[in-house]
């Protein structure tokens, strides 16, 4: 823990006051207020819609106030542009990330630098950076390659390599495993000492507890309180946010298990890409009734693990893949479907979900060819049937509280939480009989977690086997009957939830049982 | 002062439909400059190259059937544009079309009858759609850029015509003249008007009308929407992206194809060295002023085919070069793909504060100027 004693002697850096932001009537943030001091992590806190990202993108010069002024050390200044934003000494890591996929590490972050930083040998700049930080990096690695843990720290470093006064997070650690939490915390710690101040944004409330020594909350575009969240447990600071207390998940401590509808043996495939991570030996077994959870870093074969399962990728050669009791690897993702599984893939922006496409059409896209349950669709050669799309996407949104603008708003007008509801709702709406879902929750607020999470769980209750992926240790064992760990590409033997503690999961994380389990095959 | 492009929150409807429109306006003013710096009187010229072409009825006439192949070869190129396949071989595709649907008349002349006529269309069709297949299996077997194999594509098919009309298919009683027999009775489409319009135009304007509708109501126009914008999302819903290739390969192949073999069969009625005045390539200016949209592919492929005819216009009455015409298509492809940034871009104008200076002078001068 920093010292807090010499609080007075620390100048404000930046200051947000009285500042509005209007879009139409609608009033996205109504006179905020917000200090934010040097050497100080400072979290803000807010639900999906809250005003916490048109507040912060007001700070980083994307957005204009619509009134109020915002000042910088002390003096009143109009941010024009991110690009000014970043000369003022304001760096941002945004939840999406901006990367060009097809670059490298190194090339990517080259291009966002001015001038001055792009001399000199920046890929061994980044490494020993990187390194340095503790968020470990190849500069030559494709960034299409990489996993959104990886990618996330990409826009790190960016930020690092300018030196920033003031450094921005958005939800951080949605993606990291709680050693690379904590390795992010020493890396806050360190510039904070150096002199930096962060701003803070996330849901994990006890992260903000651990790390951040102020808080601001905002409700509704509302400023609701400034507390020092040392002060405040969990609770209190869930229900400043929610304005209530949050809805806590429930779950049978006994579901009935019945018959193995998902069963991978020994599944082994070689990457595709050059900097993917090949799948060794992965065996598993999902229940009806069960839902397993996979733990593992990012990038240890996660998303490959996932496209196998899906069948993006499909191996008609193999036997690896059964579901339903059905030999499935030559089997594509539609087949795999009608089958009666459904999968939640980790990106809802671009792999979920298309951006400028409608939520109507965003249901076709991974419904268009499921005629398992009574709501298929109609898709006759005389043209798609838009009524029946509109109501299932009034279902859908009525069912799991998806909040838009519009009736038929397009996906990339949706905040995260509100897609990810919406993403995770179009496939459970089908009551699946086997679900495969990646980072169920990543960048999610509370109250969304929670409804997805309770989602999850009841479709497991009525019999259906689930397979999640996470890198949240919270939400696994908030879910799972059964836990695996996942690292370089090889999967751990399977253990009851009650049996594993996070310490355990931490050093199977690491790779502890890689050996082991390669020499008895597992 | 300093003029930026800055990003959109979210791309403009409105500058979407108003780019063509901005386009064609900078294209006729620069079109006028350039008329003046040659000395000839731009608003003349102006008139006779683009109201002229529109001002008798057999001008009329030659626009439409200049606009039939623009039309026809255009919306397969919007289909494939819009997955993200680049075909730039139409030219080349068009002329090995009409290479096939021409072995009909050159080798079974004898043969008179609607079926061979039926024939050289689906030969036409099919002939376009091989040549076109040779780019997609090159892109999915090995991974060559499709955009260089069709473009080169083109030349061969070229080369490979001009050897046939020299050669094995020359008529043998043309004088010597490099030209097939001339095609007769059900070889040729059926003409009407001032028997220049003909068969090929109607085909043009139901394909249009056809992919219009399948881009907008069924379930392949979404899997070519979604595709073309976010692949990994067309691989979740299951749409297989070299399979898509090989689609609009075919596709665009095909009406490119048909569209070569209706010009032979059609107002040229032969085979003959050159066959078409670059429609091929014209047609992806076409697709490009078009919005991508077989609707809106008609309106453009009738105002480039006002530019071949205004070109001619010019070149007539006040002796400038037709190049004048590819001078007017290249701009107006040029200015519309500039014009296309404001769709995701908007320009601004900021103070010059901004330009260099460290950081603190800085936020002083802004300090300073920025109180609005």
């Amino acid at each position: 823990m920093l010292n807090k004693s010499n609080n007075n002697a620390l100048p404000v850096l930046l200051q947000v006051k009285d500042i509005s932001k209007k879009f139409g009537d609608f009033y996205a943030n109504d006179t905020v207020n917000l200090a934010i001091e040097t050497g100080k992590v400072h979290a803000l806190l807010g639900e999906n819609g809250a005003g916490k990202s048109t507040l912060v993108k007001m700070m980083y010069g994307a957005l204009q106030p619509t009134a109020g002024r915002i000042y910088w050390q002390g003096k009143p200044v109009s941010i024009t542009s991110p690009a000014h934003a970043r000369e003022l000494g304001i760096g941002m890591v945004f939840q999406h990330f901006s990367l060009f996929e097809a670059l490298t590490v190194a090339e990517n972050i080259s291009l966002a630098l001015p001038k001055s930083l792009r001399q000199g040998d920046l890929s061994q700049r980044i490494a020993s950076l990187s390194q340095d930080y503790g968020l470990p990096l190849n500069p030559d690695a494709l960034v299409a390659d990489l996993s959104v843990g990886e990618r996330q720290r990409i826009e790190i470093v960016r930020c690092l390599l300018q030196q920033p006064k003031l450094l921005i997070m958005d939800e951080p650690t949605a993606v990291l495993t709680p050693q690379e939490a904590q390795g992010l915390f020493s890396t806050l710690r360190r510039l904070v000492k150096e002199g930096c101040a962060v701003l803070y944004i996330s849901h994990r409330l006890e992260e903000v507890k651990q790390i951040c020594h102020d808080a601001t909350i905002l409700r509704h575009g509302k400023l609701v309180a400034q507390v020092d969240p040392q002060l405040e447990t969990a609770a209190t600071l869930a229900q400043l946010m929610v304005g209530a207390s949050v809805h806590q998940v429930s779950r049978d401590a006994n579901g009935q298990m019945g018959d193995v509808l998902l069963s991978l043996y020994l599944l082994k495939q070689v990457s595709s890409t050059p900097f993917g991570v090949d799948l060794v030996n992965v065996s598993l077994e999902v229940k009806s009734g069960e839902i397993l959870a996979i733990a593992g870093v990012a990038g240890n074969g996660q998303s490959e693990l996932f496209s196998v399962i899906s069948g993006e990728e499909c191996n008609p050669s193999k036997d690896y893949i059964a579901l339903l009791g059905q030999v499935s690897d030559g089997l594509n993702i539609n087949q795999r479907r009608r089958l009666g599984a459904a999968f939640v893939a980790e990106e809802r922006m671009g792999h979920g979900a298309v951006e400028h496409l409608s939520l109507t059409e965003n249901i076709l896209l991974s419904r268009h060819a499921c005629n398992d349950t009574e709501s298929s669709l109609n898709l006759g050669w005389l043209g798609i049937d838009r009524q029946q799309l509109m109501q299932l996407n009034e279902t859908i949104s009525a069912e799991y509280d998806v909040r838009k603008s519009t009736q038929d708003a397009t996906a990339g007008s949706l905040s995260g939480g509100n897609l990810q509801k919406f993403v995770v709702g179009r496939e459970l709406n089908r009551k699946p009989k086997v679900l495969v879902i990646n980072q169920p929750t990543w960048g999610v607020d509370a109250g969304a977690a929670a409804l997805i999470r309770q989602a999850v769980i009841d479709l497991s209750r009525q019999g259906s086997a689930i397979l999640i992926i996470s890198q949240d240790l919270d939400e696994i064992f908030e879910l799972a009957d059964s836990i695996a760990v996942m690292s370089r590409g090889q999967l751990s033997s399977t253990y009851a939830a009650e049996d594993l503690s996070r310490e355990q999961i931490g050093l199977m994380m690491a790779g502890s049982h890689e050996q082991t389990d390669r020499a008895t095959g597992a | 002062m300093q003029l930026i492009l800055e990003k959109r929150a979210q791309a403009s409807s409105i500058m979407n439909l108003w780019s063509p429109v901005l386009a064609i306006f900078l294209t006729i003013v620069m079109g006028g400059l350039i008329f003046a710096m040659m000395g000839k009187p731009p608003l003349t010229a102006l008139y006779l190259y683009f109201i002229d072409p529109l001002t008798s009825w057999w001008s009329i006439e030659e626009v439409l059937v200049k606009a039939g192949p623009l039309v026809l070869i255009g919306v397969g190129l919007a289909v494939c544009f819009k997955a993200n396949v680049w075909n730039i071989g139409a030219e080349g595709q068009l002329t090995i079309g009409a290479l096939m649907g021409a072995m009909v008349p050159v080798l079974w002349g004898e043969w008179q009858s609607p079926l061979a006529l039926l024939a050289m269309l689906c030969l036409g069709a099919l002939g376009g759609a091989l040549f076109g297949l040779i780019p997609a299996w090159l892109k999915t077997r090995f991974g060559v850029n499709e955009i260089l194999t069709s473009l080169m594509l083109v030349y061969i098919a070229q080369l490979l015509l001009d050897w046939v009309v020299r050669g094995p298919w020359k008529d043998p009683q043309g004088y010597n003249f490099p030209k097939s027999v001339a095609f007769e009775g059900w070889h040729l489409l059926p003409m009407w008007g001032d028997g220049r319009m003909h068969l090929g135009l109607i085909i043009a304007l139901i394909a249009a009308l056809v992919l219009f509708w399948v881009m907008r109501h069924t379930l392949k126009g979404f899997e070519i929407k979604v595709v073309g914008s976010a692949p990994r999302a067309g691989a979740f819903a299951g749409f297989s992206h070299l399979k898509m290739v090989w689609f609009c390969f075919a596709l665009s192949g095909a009406l490119a194809g048909l569209a070569g073999l209706i010009e032979v069969a059609g107002p040229i009625g032969q085979l003959q060295p050159h066959i078409s005045p670059n429609y091929g390539f014209t047609a992806i200016i076409v697709a490009f002023l078009g919005r991508l949209n077989p609707l809106g592919v008609i309106f453009a492929g009738l105002l480039l085919a006002i530019s071949y005819i205004g070109g001619e216009g010019v070149q007539i009455e006040l002796g400038i070069s037709d190049k004048t015409t590819q001078v007017f298509q290249g701009m107006l492809l040029f200015f519309i793909l500039m014009c296309d940034t404001l769709i995701l871009y908007r320009l601004k104008w900021i103070g010059s504060q901004v330009n260099q200076g460290n950081q603190v002078s800085q936020a002083k001068k802004l300090s300073e100027g920025g109180a609005s």
